[in-house]
């Protein structure tokens, strides 16, 4: 196990630079959730921490050594891929033990080191099998083996979840999560599903067009979001954005679209009639007398919460309430935001304007 | 509300049971049949009736210009002590053996040259498929000019480095007439072999190496631990066509040397074809021809065997 330096790395392919100076401390036993949409440089970026894409600029270290120039197989890491990558032509057993085959290990180490890891994801009665005659589910759960045999400083997983059904993903995950609480080996995990993030990350690196838009824990992300994209990419369903002005009138408030008003705790430093992206999350409007009216589209029960998409100013927000209302499609209802849990971000910026 | 949209307008029509000729119509196996045909009739009439025809030929004694008589085995017994059809049977081998190996080893080599990332590899792969498409017969010519006893390119730019002062006679000489039309043989068959095991090649997802990679393999290990397993199906298929191929040669021999020097380089195809054609002794022709079918027999049993699912790609194909 070892911590991971990544500082200032940039990646060009010919002219084009994708990944423009990205710089993220990795703590030893650490689990680090990459998490953008796609296109966003965080498979390459995980990639070139594999060997596998050199590093135009910058450097990568594991433990205390810069490992730009070092060969993948040097850098005593192991990959889990999308596609899993398991080879077709061998069965689970060789699958797991291939690293430590080409290694030069005796043949009872290997099989050692892969009953070891077989026993770890209970893949002991599959051992003889090859990977067409595996489970979506297994295929997974052997290419974990296969990274668990080798006992690296530091795994990588490359999307590994996405090839899954919706509720085997649900279960792997849980599964991965538990497996680093027992293996602490260094994690760096990417995905493009913020609930995978949100939910297994120590730290969650939130990238958008090359470039690092926030670091941080996942409740820290979710409270304080830095800017608008990170704001709106945590949390589902989304948060509602509402454009229009700081104006107090005598209290801080927020006038937003068609004169509708607003709460706020505290208005920013001479914010005073500014322009600014009023947000909040679904699950902060309540219901009250005070709130603003809005007008119910369409309701979506699922059972735990109901999910209300309303007019609200003419804009279409979305709120989610733990408790059943009786709403049908037209009703007028009071919506009101927790000004504790509001956020205002700079309208051209996007940045994060009150504390 | 969808009542009143769906009111039918006229009366139902009662249901019909199917009738007989119904069933007919909307059976697979008949519908099959008629797509079949076409096929069927072009197989029977170009292949199975000349396989036939040849087959009772070799049992008559049979010359051009006259059916002949059945005479049973004699045709066999005559070549079983005829050594220059042993010779050809001998050359056959030889010819295809060596030919094939170097084939598969050039061949496979070129496949993982094309498949690397490199400048011009489009255009590359299109240029190692000229041998291919230039007509046998044309490439045949060409090669009996390089390997001419006295305009041979080869011994003229030799003779100009000073190397020899004699013109090598290459298609006079026993061993060097075998290898000239070996050489010529392996120069037409790259290509098939090349282009077919690059796109076997190209199944491979890149990602197995990848992983190979991280696994700690070298260059050499992903080849033998990755790509060569994951080939061997194709391999088998294109080894397959190029054996049978290179053992049913005709053209480039009979352009090139037609048999000779004295026999060396006769096949048991331009053998068949010269006593059969030439000296018009049909029986005995014919009888060469199908002593060719029990060589080939084995090889496609060879790669039927080859070509046997293996244990890894059974199993339900869920991805």
């Amino acid at each position: 196990m070892s911590s991971v330096q990544i500082r200032d790395v940039r990646k060009s392919f010919g002219n084009f630079e994708v990944l423009h100076g990205v710089s993220i401390p990795i703590e030893d036993g650490e689990f680090v959730v990459l998490v953008g949409p796609s296109g966003c440089g965080k498979s390459t970026l995980l990639r070139m921490l594999a060997g596998l894409e050199n590093i135009t600029s910058g450097t990568i270290s594991i433990g205390d050594k810069v490992v730009n120039n070092v060969q993948p197989k040097e850098r005593d890491i192991a990959m889990v891929f999308q596609n899993y990558a398991l080879y077709p032509h061998m069965t689970v057993a060789d699958n797991m033990g291939f690293s430590l085959k080409l290694r030069g290990a005796k043949p009872e180490e290997i099989s050692n080191g892969v009953k070891r890891a077989a026993e770890i994801l209970a893949l002991t009665p599959l051992l003889e099998r090859y990977p067409r005659q595996l489970s979506g589910g297994q295929r997974q759960r052997v290419a974990m083996g296969r990274a668990i045999v080798r006992d690296p400083q530091v795994f990588l997983f490359d999307e590994p979840l996405s090839n899954l059904d919706a509720k085997l993903r649900v279960a792997m995950r849980t599964e991965i999560k538990e497996l680093h609480q027992r293996l602490r080996t260094t994690t760096v995990y990417v995905t493009h599903d913020q609930i995978e993030a949100m939910t297994m990350a120590d730290k969650i690196v939130v990238m958008h067009d090359g470039i690092v838009e926030q670091m941080g824990t996942p409740l820290e992300l979710y409270d304080t979001p830095a800017n608008q994209f990170v704001a709106g990419f945590i949390g589902s369903p989304a948060m509602n954005f509402l454009k229009g002005k700081v104006k107090s009138n005598g209290s801080a408030g927020f006038e937003g679209p068609n004169g509708v008003k607003l709460p706020l705790m505290s208005a920013p430093a001479n914010s005073e009639g500014k322009p600014a992206v009023y947000g909040v999350r679904p699950e902060h409007f309540t219901i009250a007398d005070d709130g603003a009216e809005a007008e119910i589209v369409v309701v979506e029960p699922t059972g735990s919460e109901t999910q209300v998409f309303a007019k609200l100013g003419g804009e279409q927000v979305v709120a989610v309430f733990r408790e059943r209302h009786q709403f049908n499609p037209g009703d007028k209802i009071r919506l009101k935001p927790d000004p504790a849990l509001v956020h205002l971000f700079d309208e051209t910026t996007g940045k994060r304007l009150n504390a | 509300m969808a009542d009143v949209a769906l009111q039918p307008r006229t009366a139902r029509r009662p249901i019909r049971e199917a009738s007989r000729w119904d069933l007919i119509k909307a059976n697979r196996n008949y519908l099959g049949f008629w797509f079949m045909l076409p096929a069927m009739v072009f197989l029977v009439l170009f292949l199975a009736y000349p396989l036939g025809l040849g087959i009772w030929i070799s049992f008559t004694d049979a010359r051009i210009g006259r059916p002949g008589a059945f005479v049973g085995l004699e045709n066999y017994e005559w070549l079983w002590g005829d050594s220059i059809f042993w010779l050809s049977v001998f050359n056959t081998l030889l010819y295809t053996s060596v030919a094939s190996v170097i084939k598969f080893a050039i061949g496979l080599y070129l496949a993982l040259l094309l498949n690397e990332n490199m400048p011009f590899k489009a255009m590359l792969r299109a240029l190692v498929l000229i041998p291919f498409i230039v007509p046998t017969v044309l490439s045949a010519l060409a090669f009996w000019w390089i390997f001419d006893s006295q305009f041979s390119i080869i011994s003229w730019s030799l003779k100009q480095m000073g190397l020899i002062t004699d013109n090598i006679n290459f298609l006079g000489d026993v061993t060097w007439a075998r290898i000239c039309v070996i050489f010529a043989n392996i120069w037409r068959g790259v290509p098939f072999v090349a282009i077919t095991l690059l796109a076997g090649l190209q199944t491979v997802s890149p990602s197995l190496y990848e992983a190979a990679t991280l696994d700690g393999a070298t260059s050499w290990q992903r080849f033998r631990f990755i790509t060569y397993p994951l080939l061997t199906p194709i391999i088998a298929v294109v080894m397959t066509f190029s054996v049978l191929f290179t053992f049913t040669d005709f053209q480039l021999i009979w352009a090139m040397t037609r048999g000779g020097p004295v026999n060396a380089t006769h096949l048991m195809a331009t053998l068949s074809y010269q006593r059969a054609i030439i000296g018009g002794v049909l029986g005995e022709g014919a009888a060469i021809s199908n002593a060719m079918i029990p060589f080939l027999l084995a090889a496609i049993m060879v790669s039927w065997f080859g070509l046997q699912r293996r244990k890894w790609q059974q199993g339900e194909n869920n991805d």
